[in-house]
């Protein structure tokens, strides 16, 4: 079967974010962007389905300006088949991005699709749950193990209270959460072949989606900072503090 | 305007964090209605009645929302939310599951995880795992919103006493269904409720080591978390993980336990009202967001603590 990853360029997790002086966004200039890492996990998780015999062509698909090939190509030499590049400067909101991804599905009609849960730099989590809905297809989000049957497919969610199960039938949408595997590295021979897979590039236009935006960011702030505090010299003090100073006892 | 508010429940109670997500409600201004779906959740519906300030309980009680499932619940929240202007819900793993396929049904965006209500159309809510603060207007005709629960106060659970208005709308989800489930038991408090939670690192050694801040908690009444680390090195089950990645939490009171202070771990924690940090190494970050801070060996640190809270 069929499987389409969809990846994300988002700032590297380990950089330090920082607000611009203005307050109109965060400050990317200059900065190390790399996949998001929930998407590192979809990547891989297709990977394996792929050594296991279960599927047989992935495909991979970013939406973003053109230097995002640098993460279909990473995808390419993880072990993902061909990418697609949906190419536009500006900045999507999730609805959009999920018509985009509607638009690929329906031209690739993949039996799975599989994307992170969320991206590191919005923090929305919705892009899986808005295309399974605008799809019609079931989804299995903040998935923790994904076990093919078929024509169908159980995900296991990591949810508040534990773990849940769920079936679904395929055509199926899957988010990967953190526990679900442990992404490989593209290793040298790999990353040069990847040059050599397709790439395809096309607009939100050929997909015939209108980009429409109904969210203004009034302005982004640093967060409150905590200061330290004081430092307690043995346990006594500590319970002293929190029964008479901070009353928390 | 009025605003409906999703309730979040297991069928037989009503899940706290509906609480906080009413309070949210008045902020934004307008009559509060609360839509109970599940089945043979009567109970909920009642406390749900009972809510300070809330005019109305919707309640569709069916097995197709047994289970909650994103697909009935998307369908359902869609079709039932559609004259509403805002429509809110806890930014649980519930909440977060369902409620974007409404949005993506009623062709609106969505707003996740806010933290604080500026207007009816704007709102705050934390991005890049809580490093920077965005202001977001909203145009969309219906706001489709999950709240976080440590943004608002709850809501009083009594004082109501709203109309209960049955709705015999069917969603079933033709395309998946629920298979299984493994529930953290557990007699202490719910990690995201409790007044106290103790949480262990690293620090910890092993899974059985956290026996010592079972007994610490079970005797002031705590909930016990952990961090990623502690979680990925297995120690515990991931239900568990307080931080970007697991459970945000907003205690009167978080005590550390031999956990160094990742950037990932802070964003869940960091807007406790006190923090006490345990740790031997002297230089670790989470003392820098410390209200309290003990350097020392937490197999000797806790168990005094244990003899003297």
């Amino acid at each position: 079967m069929k499987v389409l990853v969809a990846v994300k360029r988002v700032i590297d997790y380990n950089v330090k974010v920082r607000v611009k002086p203005d307050n109109s966004d965060v400050d990317l200039n200059n900065v190390k962007m790399a996949m998001n890492p929930f998407c590192e996990i979809a990547v891989e998780e297709a990977v394996r389905l792929k050594e296991k015999g279960v599927a047989t062509e992935i495909v991979v698909v970013s939406i973003g300006p053109k230097v995002a090939q640098e993460q279909i190509r990473t995808s390419l030499a993880l072990g993902a088949d061909r990418g697609i590049l949906i190419e536009t400067e500006e900045k999507l909101e999730s609805l959009t991005v999920a018509k985009l991804l509607k638009a690929v599905v329906e031209k690739e009609e993949p039996q799975l699709v599989v994307l992170g849960k969320q991206s590191i730099d919005s923090d929305n989590n919705q892009t899986g749950q808005m295309l399974g809905a605008l799809t019609g297809m079931a989804q299995g989000t903040f998935a923790s193990e994904v076990v093919v049957e078929g024509d169908k497919v159980n995900v296991t969610r990591e949810v508040d209270a534990g773990l849940r199960t769920v079936g679904l039938n395929l055509p199926a949408i899957v988010t990967t959460d953190l526990r679900l595997n442990e992404p490989r590295y593209a290793s040298l021979p790999n990353i040069m072949k990847a040059k050599r897979k397709p790439l395809e590039t096309v607009s939100p236009a050929d997909l015939g989606v209108e980009i429409k935006s109904t969210q203004t960011v009034v302005k982004v702030t640093p967060p409150a900072e905590r200061s330290a505090g004081i430092k307690v010299a043995d346990v006594a003090e500590l319970v002293a503090k929190l029964k008479d100073e901070a009353k928390v006892l | 305007m009025t605003i409906l508010v999703i309730a979040e429940h297991d069928n037989a109670a009503l899940n706290a964090a509906t609480l906080n997500v009413v309070t949210a409600a008045k902020e934004i201004g307008g009559d509060i209605e609360v839509l109970v779906a599940g089945e043979a959740c009567g109970a909920v519906a009642e406390a749900a009645a009972k809510i300070d300030g809330v005019s109305k309980v919707v309640v569709a009680d069916n097995a197709a929302y047994k289970y909650q499932i994103a697909e009935a619940m998307g369908d359902l929240v869609a079709e039932l939310g559609a004259g509403y202007s805002h429509i809110l819900a806890a930014a649980t793993t519930t909440g977060k599951d369902f409620m974007p396929r409404t949005a993506a049904l009623l062709d609106v965006n969505m707003i996740s995880d806010i933290v604080a209500v500026e207007s009816a159309d704007t709102f705050v809510r934390p991005i890049y795992a809580g490093n920077a603060i965005a202001t977001v207007q909203s145009s969309d005709s219906i706001k489709v919103i999950t709240v976080r629960g440590t943004g608002f106060d709850a809501t009083a659970a009594e004082g109501g006493s709203a109309a209960v208005e049955a709705n015999a709308t069917e969603k079933a989800s033709a395309t998946s269904a629920f298979v299984s489930e493994e529930l953290a038991a557990s007699d202490r408090p719910d990690l995201t409720a409790a007044d106290i939670v103790i949480s262990g690192g690293r620090g910890m050694g092993n899974g059985e080591n956290f026996d010592i801040l079972y007994k610490v908690a079970d005797k002031i009444g705590a909930a016990v978390g952990a961090s990623r680390a502690a979680v990925d090195a297995g120690f515990v089950p991931n239900d568990m993980q307080v931080g970007q990645t697991g459970k945000i939490v907003a205690p009167g009171l978080y005590i550390a336990v031999g956990i160094s202070g990742a950037i990932q771990h802070l964003a869940g924690m960091k807007e406790s009202k006190v923090i006490v940090a345990i740790n031997k190494d002297e230089e670790a970050p989470i003392f820098q967001v410390a209200d309290y801070g003990l350097v020392a060996d937490l197999f000797d640190a806790v168990p005094e603590l244990e003899k003297l809270v």
